[in-house]
């Protein structure tokens, strides 16, 4: 199997570039949704995005990333306003709140789709469903040195850059209020006695995760987003029990698997002799999750052979008394 | 338009348009009763998770029933796989449940990424194929009731029927077990037997819905009608009785739409009726609704600033709220100029004796007061005994003896 360099950089790189940053930026929130066991959050998130974005992308004609961004996370305040009022008024629980949301606004996105014809354009639904990662292009690349070129970095797809500024806002942010995350997720009641307020910091998180479905969804789908919400953070949950070190776990696994997931897709089938190529958003979600239950299983300490283990050693211990 | 939609509501649109409309307004029968058990036992977003993991088992449906069958659109089939991935769904998230440390969000979450993912990829491998039957298989994502056969329409009603049946069949153990499992348990039935067979049924509507509505948007047909019927009732039986009604009158008039444009795909138009049925519900539902609750809490807000009102008058201090006076003369309290009536005294001494017979109450039972979500809202008098309230009088009395 040979492989020219440019068609390399061409095609493949802005993939694996796209599918890491979209599981970073998505992988690094998603360990507070997890600890908090908000996860569905993100599913919601992933839903509700695409009312927003189809609107957009109707009322300014383009899908530049300010308006895409701007009708998101509009969607998202809404939905979050709404959830809420159900959840008081009705005495409903979250995730049936979130239920009736998530799907309304999934509804309407597709209505709107269907009605107005957008859907011939660039965006369609089972785009918006698994993405076009095969379609991201960055044209302009020839040789490794155009990567840092003025001229390459010109043609740096759209997506790509959408994703590198939230990825470095994300991590930013991740550094910068670490303290107060990890405290207002393990104890909310000590971050009010410290003077800062655990609700803000909750929404600031839901924004933040708003943030990173949109930039995440356009690229590589609603259903990568899900997974590299959950999939890296309960993967790395799995191994340690130090927040920071989790962190940094679920970034890594978040790594592996989109570029893992990408080879498989792209590669795969060609070394099996076939030449097509498979969904790769859908392959990044599997091994990801793959990944996970390897570790729910094999994880030293919390895995599942890990504990079982740990109880028959007991149980021996406890007969060997006197 | 109106008239054509007309028609086809009232079953003149053809045989195949009719029966594609009864089945859908007993497929939202169906998931309106079941529902309503799924959001009390709190497992509303179970069904997301079943959702989504039929889809490996649609294109594995698909694959066999190619290769055994020479086509692949073939509904029992797919229907096969469906109901088996959405078992394996509904497992794997009750293993990792109870055998990680991870909660059941996340366990949902994961088991509907991968299990989506792997029909992702498997739908990707099909549209490689050279065979015209993939066509239809996307259909099975957002629904569609434009290309449903006769047979399978058929199928459809009569599957939602007999779930609709049973579901009311067991509607008293249903309802013990979402209120009170251990009840249940010591009436002699079996609780996991029942949440066995609420989940079957759960699972059912899920796989015969997809078609219909699609596997992304099948969970609202399950969540909507029941959060809606939440709204006007407390009662278990008007509870299915309203969710089964939304769930169906959606549904029919989703898909009656649908069938009448291309334009509206039909999963969509069905939970976009039913969210309307919904918005309307949150805003106009007697006592939960955001218009009821909102003049609740005007009325309120207007109780309270009255009574600070009449109390302020009483000691001499003036208002300054011009709604308040205006609300205070309509009321006979002040007259035209300002100046406080005849009955408007009587109103504030009344008022005066009854602010302090609750401060009594503070000093005597302080923690009682406490307690006491009325405290110096309501009229004493209406809230507290007449035997406490003679014995506060009493003392208050006393205490003024005192300080004279």
């Amino acid at each position: 199997m040979d492989l020219p360099l440019a068609d390399f950089l061409q095609i493949d790189l802005p993939a694996l570039l796209v599918a890491v940053l979209a599981g970073l930026c998505c992988g690094l929130p998603g360990n507070f949704l997890v600890l908090r066991r908000q996860s569905l959050i993100g599913d919601a998130m992933s839903h509700v995005v695409l009312p927003g974005i189809v609107v957009g992308y109707l009322l300014s004609g383009t899908l530049d990333t300010l308006p895409m961004l701007l009708g998101a996370l509009s969607a998202a305040l809404i939905s979050a306003v709404l959830i809420e009022g159900i959840k008081r008024l009705g005495k409903i629980e979250a995730g049936a709140a979130m239920g009736v949301v998530f799907t309304s606004m999934f509804a309407l996105g597709v209505l709107i789709l269907e009605q107005t014809g957008a859907s011939g354009v660039h965006l369609d639904v089972e785009h918006a469903l698994y993405g076009n990662l095969e379609s991201t292009l960055w044209l302009g690349l020839n040789n490794w040195q155009d990567l840092v070129s003025p001229s390459g970095l010109e043609q740096m797809p759209n997506s790509l850059q959408r994703l590198l500024g939230v990825c470095l806002l994300v991590i930013l942010l991740t550094v910068a209020f670490f303290k107060e995350l990890k405290i207002s997720t393990f104890d909310p009641e000590m971050a009010s006695s410290l003077g800062f307020s655990a609700r803000l910091i909750s929404i600031g998180l839901v924004i933040i995760t708003a943030l990173s479905a949109v930039a995440a969804f356009d690229a590589v789908g609603s259903i990568l987003v899900i997974a590299m919400f959950i999939c890296p953070a309960a993967t790395a949950r799995m191994w340690t029990d130090c927040l920071s070190r989790q962190l940094w776990l679920s970034a890594f696994f978040a790594t592996l698997s989109g570029i893992t997931g990408y080879l498989v897709a792209a590669f795969g089938p060609l070394l099996l002799g076939a030449d097509f190529a498979l969904n790769a958003a859908g392959m990044i979600a599997v091994i990801a999750c793959v990944f996970q239950g390897i570790s729910m299983i094999f994880a030293p300490d919390h895995g599942k052979l890990g504990r079982v283990l740990k109880q028959r050693h007991a149980l021996k211990m406890k007969q060997n008394l006197p | 338009m109106l008239t054509e939609l007309l028609d086809i509501l009232s079953f003149q649109g053809g045989y195949n348009t009719s029966v594609v409309l009864l089945g859908s307004a007993l497929l939202g029968m169906a998931g309106g009763v079941i529902g309503v058990f799924s959001l009390l036992r709190k497992r509303a977003l179970i069904s997301d998770a079943i959702s989504h993991a039929t889809l490996p088992g649609i294109t594995l449906g698909f694959l066999v029933a190619l290769a055994l069958t020479g086509t692949g659109k073939s509904l029992p089939f797919l229907m096969a796989g469906a109901t088996i991935s959405g078992i394996l769904g509904v497992l794997l998230v009750q293993w990792i449940k109870d055998n990680t440390r991870l909660p059941e969000d996340s366990a949902i979450g994961t088991v509907l990424s991968s299990f989506f993912g792997l029909g992702v990829v498997l739908m990707s491998y099909i549209q490689t194929l050279r065979d015209g039957s993939q066509a239809g298989l996307e259909s099975y994502l957002l629904g569609s009731t434009a290309s449903m056969l006769q047979s399978e329409a058929e199928m459809i009603a009569i599957f939602a029927l007999v779930i609709t049946l049973a579901a009311i069949i067991f509607l008293k153990e249903f309802g013990l077990v979402c209120f009170d499992p251990d009840y249940a348990a010591s009436r002699g039935w079996s609780v996991s037997k029942l949440d066995l067979l609420m989940m079957a049924l759960l699972l059912a509507v899920v796989v015969i819905g997809l078609k219909t509505v699609g596997l992304i948007l099948i969970i609202a047909l399950v969540i909507i009608p029941p959060v809606t019927a939440r709204f006007w009732t407390d009662r278990l039986g008007l509870m299915v009785g309203i969710s089964a009604f939304t769930g169906g009158i959606s549904c029919f008039l989703g898909a009656g739409l649908s069938a009448l444009t291309p334009d509206f795909p039909s999963g969509a138009t069905i939970v976009l009726t039913a969210t309307t049925l919904f918005l309307l519900s949150l805003f106009l539902a007697p006592r939960r609704g955001v218009l009821a609750t909102g003049l609740q809490q005007i009325f309120f807000r207007y109780r309270i600033s009255r009574r600070r009102a009449l109390l302020d008058l009483g000691q001499g201090r003036p208002l300054f709220s011009p709604l308040l006076v205006l609300s205070l003369k309509r009321e006979g309290t002040l007259d035209s100029h300002g100046h406080i009536t005849k009955s408007g005294h009587q109103k504030i001494k009344q008022m005066m004796r009854d602010q302090d017979l609750w401060n009594q109450y503070l000093t005597d039972y302080p923690e009682e007061a406490f307690a006491q979500k009325d405290w110096s809202l309501a009229m004493i008098s209406d809230v507290l005994s007449p035997d406490l309230i003679n014995e506060l009088e009493e003392r208050l009395q006393r205490q003024q003896k005192v300080t004279v």
